[in-house]
């Protein structure tokens, strides 16, 4: 579904809930859209279940442009959901250090869920998480979904200074803060990562998956990590 | 005209007011690393400030809020002051605003405080040549870039170079300001969430006059009136565009604007032309303004239009109007 969203811009919706399976059906179209180099089209803002088409008005209209877009999507509902996982979806890995130290909620997460500091941690770097959005910040990657015994949600009053690095988890979702900045995730450890800067831009695009591997103090502060 | 592609020194700020930003028409392709657009945030303002200077439509400006700004010209130089109404001097004499002007080195141009609308733009004939972000010379605040940040005292900021004056100074036409005098009405494409919101909040949304708060930044402004009764809940983010009115659990609209976040989970009824997006963004607190729908093809003709008087007409012999090519 193509619908209009504002003078410049179109909105595609893949789904109403959020879905692991989205994100690369998502992906997949944004490529196909990059792959045609149309003048028109200005930049495409994945989401969760929708697909942002910012687009020059002065150069086509709304009309035309849900004419060219929409042969674009159908093709993606059939086929190729298989192929996108083959062609674009990144594996990286992002290194944390889990402390008490970098992690100021790590200790109450794993109260709040009955669970031991060390086994929020197994779980936290045992699955692969779905990038869905870039947003909030630049450069912050909206992940998910953790396990549910890890779940938690946000702090009642936000922090007004997260520092950068910082690993949060926020109902179902996590997310590394890119920079210092206010923010209200539960946070349980620290990544040496440069996820922002202003040449290579984001590291992480929605349609990436993500698996958080642990590191000790030493090789955080060796990786560049401040604490 | 464009100068020889050489860099003069332009002007030192002297003093920036409560804020001023250089500005162009914003960043493009880059929303998807989670960076706002920025841009100036009154399209018509800007377009006139250096259509009298025949600059390039991009050409980077200072938006400046509320006025209390000063500079001296550090060269020769030629500009232009659009937007609200403020008194304007040169060397401590007065000067009109919506006109082009030859400045002096050495030349002291006071712009005093904004009256009944809070957005100034002063342009300089080929642009300022301030630094670039992402392929733009928007500063966008908020993002805490390195050096991106509002006009400071003692600020150098070149131009393209200039030689001589030349030609008679221009003078824009009552259509240039007229449209700012107006009853703020705002212009509404339906989009989003249009159809989850209860068909009686959205006619009090066409119904009600909202006052612009006190909060209201570049990322947008809030707005008071009669709260909707009854919106939507919230809703898996999605990409969200300046123009956009979000309405969170309180029923009070905030309508996003130049360095609005690029994903959100409010809901939203609709999305603001770019050209009304200006006329809000011109209103002090207190003011009121109204919504009225209209349909995207309006807007994107009435936005065409536009870009085409900007492009397509010409100045007179002797500055005072412009005719089509």
């Amino acid at each position: 579904m193509i619908e209009a969203a504002g003078e410049d811009a179109l909105l595609i919706r893949f789904g109403d809930a959020i879905d692991s399976a989205l994100p690369a059906k998502i992906a997949a179209v944004c490529q196909r859209i990059e792959a045609l180099e149309l003048p028109w089209v200005i930049d495409l803002v994945p989401s969760y279940t929708t697909l942002q088409v910012l687009y020059d008005p002065i150069a086509i209209n709304v009309l035309d442009a849900k004419a060219r877009l929409r042969p674009l999507v159908a093709q993606s509902s059939s086929a190729d959901k298989t192929n996108a996982e083959a062609a674009g979806s990144r594996l990286i890995e992002l290194p944390v250090y889990y402390s008490e130290e970098t992690g100021p909620d790590l200790a109450w997460v794993a109260e709040q869920n009955g669970l031991s500091i060390q086994q929020v941690i197994d779980r936290h770097t045992a699955d692969t998480y779905q990038v869905y959005a870039i947003g909030f910040a630049p450069g912050f990657g909206f992940m998910g979904q953790v396990d549910p015994s890890i779940a938690c949600p946000r702090k009642d009053t936000p922090r007004t200074k997260v520092p950068a690095g910082s690993v949060g988890i926020a109902n179902r979702q996590t997310a590394v803060y890119p920079k210092v900045s206010p923010g209200g995730w539960q946070l349980i450890g620290r990544c040496p990562t440069v996820l922002f800067d202003e040449v290579h831009l984001s590291l992480l695009k929605a349609g990436d998956r993500v698996r958080f591997v642990r590191i000790s103090r030493e090789e955080y502060l060796a990786q560049g990590g401040e604490l | 005209m464009k100068g020889l592609g050489a860099i003069s020194p332009g002007l030192r700020v002297i003093d920036p007011g409560i804020k001023a930003t250089i500005q162009d028409l914003g960043r493009k392709g880059i929303r998807h690393h989670g960076l706002a657009r920025g841009g100036v945030l009154d399209l018509r303002s800007a377009a006139w400030a250096n259509k009298l200077l025949d600059n390039d439509r991009n050409a980077a400006c200072v938006e400046i809020v509320l006025g209390g700004f000063r500079a001296e010209a550090l060269s020769a130089c030629e500009v232009s002051i659009t937007g609200a109404r403020a008194d304007v001097t040169v060397n401590g004499k007065p000067v009109e605003m919506w006109q082009s002007l030859f400045l002096a080195p050495g030349d002291e141009l006071a712009i005093g405080h904004a009256r009944h609308h809070r957005l100034i733009y002063l342009a300089i004939r080929g642009g300022f040549e301030t630094k670039e972000w992402f392929g733009s010379r928007s500063v966008v605040e908020r993002e805490g870039l390195e050096g991106c940040g509002p006009l400071q005292p003692e600020d150098e900021l070149p131009a393209d170079s200039f030689d001589a004056p030349q030609g008679a100074p221009r003078i824009a036409p009552p259509q240039a300001w007229q449209w700012l005098e107006c009853p703020p009405v705002l212009g509404l494409i339906p989009g989003y969430q249009f159809n989850q919101f209860q068909p009686a909040d959205l006619r009090r949304l066409v119904t009600t006059e909202y006052a612009v708060s006190d909060e209201s930044d570049r990322m947008g402004y809030r707005l008071a009136g009669t709260p909707m009764a009854d919106p939507p809940p919230g809703i898996v983010s999605e990409g969200i565009v300046p123009g956009a009115i979000q309405v969170p659990g309180d029923g009070q609209p905030i309508a996003l604007l130049a360095d609005c976040q690029t994903i959100g989970g409010y809901p939203k009824p609709g999305v603001i032309t770019s050209l009304d997006c200006g006329l809000l963004a011109q209103q002090l607190p207190g003011a009121r303004v109204r919504f009225e729908w209209t349909d995207v093809l309006s807007a994107q003709n009435q936005r065409r239009l536009f870009e085409r008087h900007y492009h397509q007409t010409v100045w007179s012999e002797d500055g005072r109007s412009l005719h089509w090519r």
